[in-house]
C-alpha cells in the first residue's frame, strides 16, 4: 500500500489553494487550445512553458498538464457541432457525433464524449498510479517490428468495416500518397517535392483534415439551401442524467476503448492512433455495427475514451522511463528539464513530491475538467442557433486560421480550400473520408517503422513472427483484415454441408 | 545522488544570483546601436522537445528572466523536412533583423545530402555558444566495457550482424558511424530513428545493440544504469566531474581516440540572423548571446547537458564555420552521402 501512502501525500500538495487556481486557469486555456483547430495540446503547452519557468515545478506541471486535459475534452466540441475536428484525435469522434448534432441530439453527444475522456483518463490514471513501473517496462519491448505490427493492426481494423471495401482502400491509399510527400527519414531523401522548397514540410494532416471534414461539410450544407442541419442542442442537468442512464451499457466499449487507449499511450503510438483503433474495433464488435456513422452514442464513447486514456497514458512513460509518448509529453518532458528536474527512471525515487503531486492532479483536474466542461456546452451549443448565413463565413474564417497557425504558412490555406473542394467531390462519389485520413496520420510511421524493421531482418518477413508480442498481433491484424472473408466462407461451409444434410434426409 | 546536487544549485546558488543579476541587468542600459523593435523568433529548425528546442527554450527563458531585451521573444519550432524547412525559412527573410536561427551541423550535411539550395554563406553567422559531445553506448547488460571489446565482437561477427541506431539518414549519427565503420573495419546496420530519444529508448529495449547519442539524449537511461558509456568523440575528456552514476561523472569516460578508436566528431551549437541584415543588428545578438552565456542558468544548462562551453564570435566563428563545412563535406562524400541526380 505503498502507493496509497504517496498518493494521499500527493493529494496534500495538490490540494493547496494556488495549485487549484493553476489547475482551472490550465483547464480553461486546454478547453480555448482544444475548440480551435490547428492550435493544438502541443503548440498550447509550448507557448506557455515560459510562463512557468519562475513556478514551483509541481505547481507548473500541474497547470500545463491541465492545458493538456482541457484540450484533450474540448477537442470534442467542434467536432460534434460542426464537424470539424478541434485536435487531431477527435476526427473520429465526428463520424457519429456530428450526425447526431444534426437529429437535435448535440447535447447527448457532448456528454457521452466528455464521460467517456472522463473514465478513459480515470483508467489510465489508475494505472499510472499503481503500475507504473511494471507496466513501463513493457513499453521497452517495443522495437520496430512491434511498432509496424500496432499500425498494421489499427489499418486492418478499418478496412473491413466500410460499406465497400474497395473504396475504402482507395481512400487509404490517397492516404498514404499524400503522407509520403516531403523528407523521408529512412533514407534522408525528398520525395515528391517537386523541387518546391514549401512542399519540404510535406502536407500536414491538420489542414487535410480541416478541408476535408470542414470546408466540405459547409459546401455539402450550401447545396442543401443553405440550412444548417444543426438543431439547437439544449444540455442541462436531465440531458446529462439521461444520457448517463444510458452509458453502462456500453460498459464494454468503455473498458475496451481505455484499454486500447491505455496500450498506445504507453507504447507511444499516441491518441489520434488510439481514437482511431478505438472506432474501428467498436465498430467491428457492436450489434449495430452497420448504423455506426449514422449517429451512434457509441461511436462517440469509443474514440473519445481511447483518446483520453491514451493521452493521460502517455505520461506514464514520460514520468518512468523519461521517453515521451506524445508530442505533448515532449513538450513537458523539455519544461522538467528547464525546471530542474531529471526525468528518467531515478525520478520516482528522487523527486516524490513532485511525481505524487501530478498524479494526484491527474485525479482532481480531471474532475474539475469535466464539471467544467459539461458546463461550457450551452455556451457553444448557443452557437447552433445562429443562422447558418452568418455562422458559415465564420466557420470558414476560423478554419483558415487553423490551417495557418500550424505552420505559420499561407499555401496552407490554398492546400485547405483545395482539400475542402476533393472532401465534397469524394462525400458525393461515396467515399468514406476516415480511412484518408487514418492513413495520412500513420501513414509515415508505419512506412518507417516497416523499413526499418526490413532493414534489421535484411528483407525477411519472419521477423513478424519472431517473438509472442509481435506474432499476437500480427496474427490478430491479420484476422482482423481476412475477417469478412473468414465469415463469409464459414458461413458458405456451413449451408453447403447443411444443404448436403438435407438431401440426404 | 543528482538530487542534493540539483537542489543545492536551485536554492543555494541560482536564486540569490538571479536577483543580483537582475539588478545589473536593469542598471547598465543596452551598448548597441540597434534594437529590436518588435517580437523576435527564434527558429529552430528542429521538433519540440529535442536538444535544439530545449537550448532555444532555455535562452528564451533566460532572457525573460533577466530582462536582456525590450521586445518579447518566441521560440519556433519549424522541423519539417529534417529541418530544411526552418532554414529555408530563414533564409527567405532577407533583411530582417527579428528571427534568430537555432543552428547545428544540418547547416552542412543537408545541401550536400538533398541538393537544398543553401549555404551557411545566405546568412550571417552571429555566434557559436557551444559544441555538443557524441558518445559510444552499449546497453549495460552486454559485457563490453571498452570500445576496443566492443567494435572487436562487432567486427569478428558476420557482417551487418550488430546495429547501430540514430536519428534521421545522412546526418551527424550516420556519418559517426560510417567513420567508425572505416576506423575498425567493422560493418554495422545503421537504424534511423526520428529522435535521439527514441535511439535512447531501442537501445534500453535492446532493439538495437548501440547508439551515439549526445549526453542530453541518453543521461537520463545511464544515471538509471541502463546503457554504458564506452568513449566520447572529441580529442579531450569533458570536464563536468560531478558523480552522474554512482561510480562515473562526464569526464570519467576515456576519449575514443586514447582508447584506439581514433574518430573524433563535435558538433556546433550557434545562431545566425537572415542576410542583408546591419553589423549593428549582428552586434545586438552578439551581445545579448554573451550576457545569456553569463547568467549561472546557463552554466547550469552547460552542465546538465554535459555541453562543451565554448563562445565563438565574429572570423573566429567564420573560420570555424569554414573548416567545419570542409570536414563535413568530406565525411560526406567518403560516405556515399552526396545527392546523386
Amino acid at each position: 500500500m505503498n502507493e496509497l501512502d504517496a498518493l494521499f501525500h500527493g493529494f496534500a500538495i495538490a490540494l493547496t489553494w494556488y495549485n487549484i487556481g493553476m489547475m482551472v486557469i490550465g483547464i480553461v486555456l486546454g478547453i480555448i487550445i482544444g475548440v480551435l483547430p490547428g492550435l493544438g495540446g502541443p503548440n498550447g503547452v509550448a507557448i506557455l512553458l515560459p510562463l512557468t519557468f519562475t513556478m514551483q515545478p509541481t505547481s507548473a506541471i500541474i497547470m500545463l498538464s491541465c492545458i493538456y486535459w482541457g484540450s484533450l475534452f474540448a477537442g470534442a466540441i467542434t467536432s460534434v457541432l460542426f464537424n470539424i475536428p478541434g485536435e487531431t484525435h477527435s476526427v473520429a469522434t465526428t463520424f457519429d457525433g456530428y450526425p447526431l448534432a444534426q437529429q437535435g441530439r448535440a447535447g447527448e453527444a457532448l456528454t457521452a464524449s466528455f464521460t467517456g475522456s472522463f473514465f478513459g483518463a480515470l483508467v489510465a490514471v489508475l494505472l499510472i498510479t499503481f503500475l507504473a513501473p511494471l507496466v513501463a517496462k513493457f513499453a521497452l519491448k517495443f522495437g520496430p517490428p512491434e511498432f509496424f505490427a500496432v499500425f498494421l493492426l489499427t489499418f486492418c481494423s478499418f478496412v473491413g468495416t466500410g460499406k465497400d471495401p474497395f473504396k475504402t482502400i482507395i481512400s487509404m491509399m490517397l492516404g498514404f500518397g499524400l503522407a509520403a510527400v516531403g523528407m523521408d527519414t529512412v533514407s534522408g531523401e525528398l520525395r515528391m517535392t517537386f523541387g518546391w522548397s514549401e512542399l519540404l514540410r510535406g502536407i500536414d494532416f491538420l489542414i487535410v483534415v480541416i478541408g476535408l471534414f470542414g470546408l466540405g461539410e459547409i459546401l455539402l450544407s450550401m447545396e442543401d439551401g443553405l440550412a444548417f442541419e444543426g438543431k439547437s442542442a439544449k444540455i442541462n442537468t436531465r440531458v446529462v442524467l439521461e444520457t448517463w442512464k444510458k452509458l453502462p451499457k456500453y460498459w464494454l466499449t468503455l473498458i475496451r476503448s481505455a484499454a486500447i487507449g491505455c496500450w498506445m499511450g504507453i507504447t507511444p503510438g499516441g491518441a489520434t492512433a488510439a481514437s482511431f483503433m478505438g472506432y474501428g474495433i467498436a465498430k467491428r464488435f457492436s450489434p449495430n455495427r452497420d448504423k455506426f456513422g449514422t449517429g451512434q452514442l457509441e461511436g462517440v464513447i469509443a474514440p473519445e475514451t481511447a483518446a483520453h486514456a491514451s493521452g493521460t497514458a502517455a505520461l506514464l512513460p514520460m514520468l518512468a522511463l523519461g521517453i515521451p509518448g506524445s508530442a505533448t509529453a515532449a513538450v513537458l518532458l523539455g519544461g522538467l528539464m528547464v525546471w530542474g528536474l531529471q526525468p528518467g527512471p531515478l525520478l520516482f525515487v528522487e523527486q516524490k513530491d513532485f511525481v505524487w503531486g501530478l498524479i494526484a492532479s491527474m485525479y482532481l483536474s480531471n474532475i474539475a475538467g469535466l464539471i467544467i466542461v459539461l458546463s461550457t456546452v450551452p455556451l457553444f451549443a448557443a452557437i447552433l442557433r445562429i443562422p447558418f448565413a452568418i455562422i458559415a463565413p465564420v466557420i470558414i474564417v476560423v478554419c483558415a486560421i487553423g490551417a495557418y497557425t500550424v505552420h505559420s504558412a499561407m499555401l496552407d490555406i490554398w492546400f485547405m480550400l483545395l482539400f475542402g473542394i476533393a472532401g465534397y467531390v469524394l462525400k458525393k462519389l461515396d467515399y468514406p473520408l476516415a480511412p484518408l485520413v487514418l492513413s495520412l496520420v500513420l501513414g509515415d510511421r508505419a512506412e518507417a517503422a516497416f523499413r526499418q524493421t526490413m532493414m534489421g531482418s535484411k528483407g525477411g518477413l519472419g521477423v513478424f513472427w519472431s517473438n509472442g508480442l509481435v506474432g499476437t498481433i500480427t496474427t490478430l491484424a491479420l484476422l482482423m483484415l481476412f475477417w469478412p472473408l473468414l465469415a463469409f466462407a464459414w458461413r458458405k461451409l456451413r449451408r453447403s454441408l447443411g444443404g448436403d444434410a438435407d438431401s440426404a434426409a | 545522488m543528482g538530487l542534493p546536487i540539483y537542489k543545492f544549485f536551485n536554492n543555494v546558488c541560482l536564486r540569490p544570483l538571479s536577483g543580483a543579476l537582475l539588478a545589473c541587468a536593469i542598471a547598465t542600459p543596452a551598448l548597441a546601436d540597434w534594437e529590436p523593435t518588435k517580437t523576435v523568433e527564434i527558429i529552430v529548425p528542429a521538433g519540440a522537445g529535442g536538444a535544439a528546442d530545449q537550448m532555444a527554450r532555455t535562452i528564451q527563458g533566460i532572457v525573460v528572466k533577466h530582462q536582456l531585451m525590450k521586445q518579447p521573444i518566441m521560440v519556433i519550432n519549424k522541423s519539417g523536412a529534417s529541418g530544411a524547412e526552418g532554414i529555408m525559412d530563414v533564409k527567405d527573410a532577407k533583411g530582417d533583423p527579428h528571427k534568430l536561427m537555432a543552428a547545428f551541423s544540418a547547416i552542412y550535411t543537408l545541401p550536400v545530402a538533398v541538393n537544398l539550395p543553401f549555404n551557411w554563406r545566405d546568412l550571417n553567422p552571429v555566434a557559436m555558444i557551444a559544441l555538443d559531445e557524441f558518445l559510444l553506448w552499449v546497453n549495460a547488460e552486454t559485457p563490453y566495457k571498452t570500445p576496443k571489446e566492443y567494435l572487436a565482437a562487432v567486427k569478428a561477427a558476420p557482417p551487418e550482424t550488430f546495429k547501430m541506431g540514430g536519428t534521421g539518414s545522412k546526418r551527424e549519427d550516420q556519418i559517426i558511424t560510417v567513420a567508425l565503420d572505416k576506423v575498425a573495419g567493422t560493418k554495422f546496420i545503421y537504424i534511423p530513428y526520428k529522435s535521439g530519444a527514441e535511439a535512447a529508448t531501442q537501445l534500453v529495449g535492446k532493439h538495437i545493440d548501440s547508439n551515439v547519442n549526445n549526453p542530453s539524449e541518453n543521461i537520463a537511461q545511464w544515471r538509471a544504469g541502463e546503457v554504458r558509456a564506452l568513449c566520447v568523440f572529441s580529442a579531450q575528456h569533458m570536464v563536468y566531474k560531478d558523480k552522474i552514476t554512482a561510480n562515473q561523472s562526464w569526464a570519467d569516460i576515456p576519449t575514443c581516440k586514447e582508447s584506439g578508436v581514433d574518430v573524433e566528431y563535435q558538433m556546433l551549437r550557434g545562431f545566425f540572423i537572415p542576410s542583408g541584415t546591419t553589423k549593428d543588428q549582428v552586434a545586438f545578438y552578439v551581445d545579448l548571446l554573451k550576457k545569456v552565456a553569463a547568467t549561472p542558468e546557463w552554466k547550469d544548462y552547460l552542465a546538465k547537458q554535459a555541453l562543451k562551453d565554448v563562445f565563438l564570435t565574429g572570423p573566429d566563428f567564420v573560420k570555424f564555420l569554414e573548416k567545419d563545412e570542409a570536414f563535413h563535406n568530406k565525411l560526406m562524400n567518403e560516405a556515399g552521402f552526396a545527392h546523386k541526380e
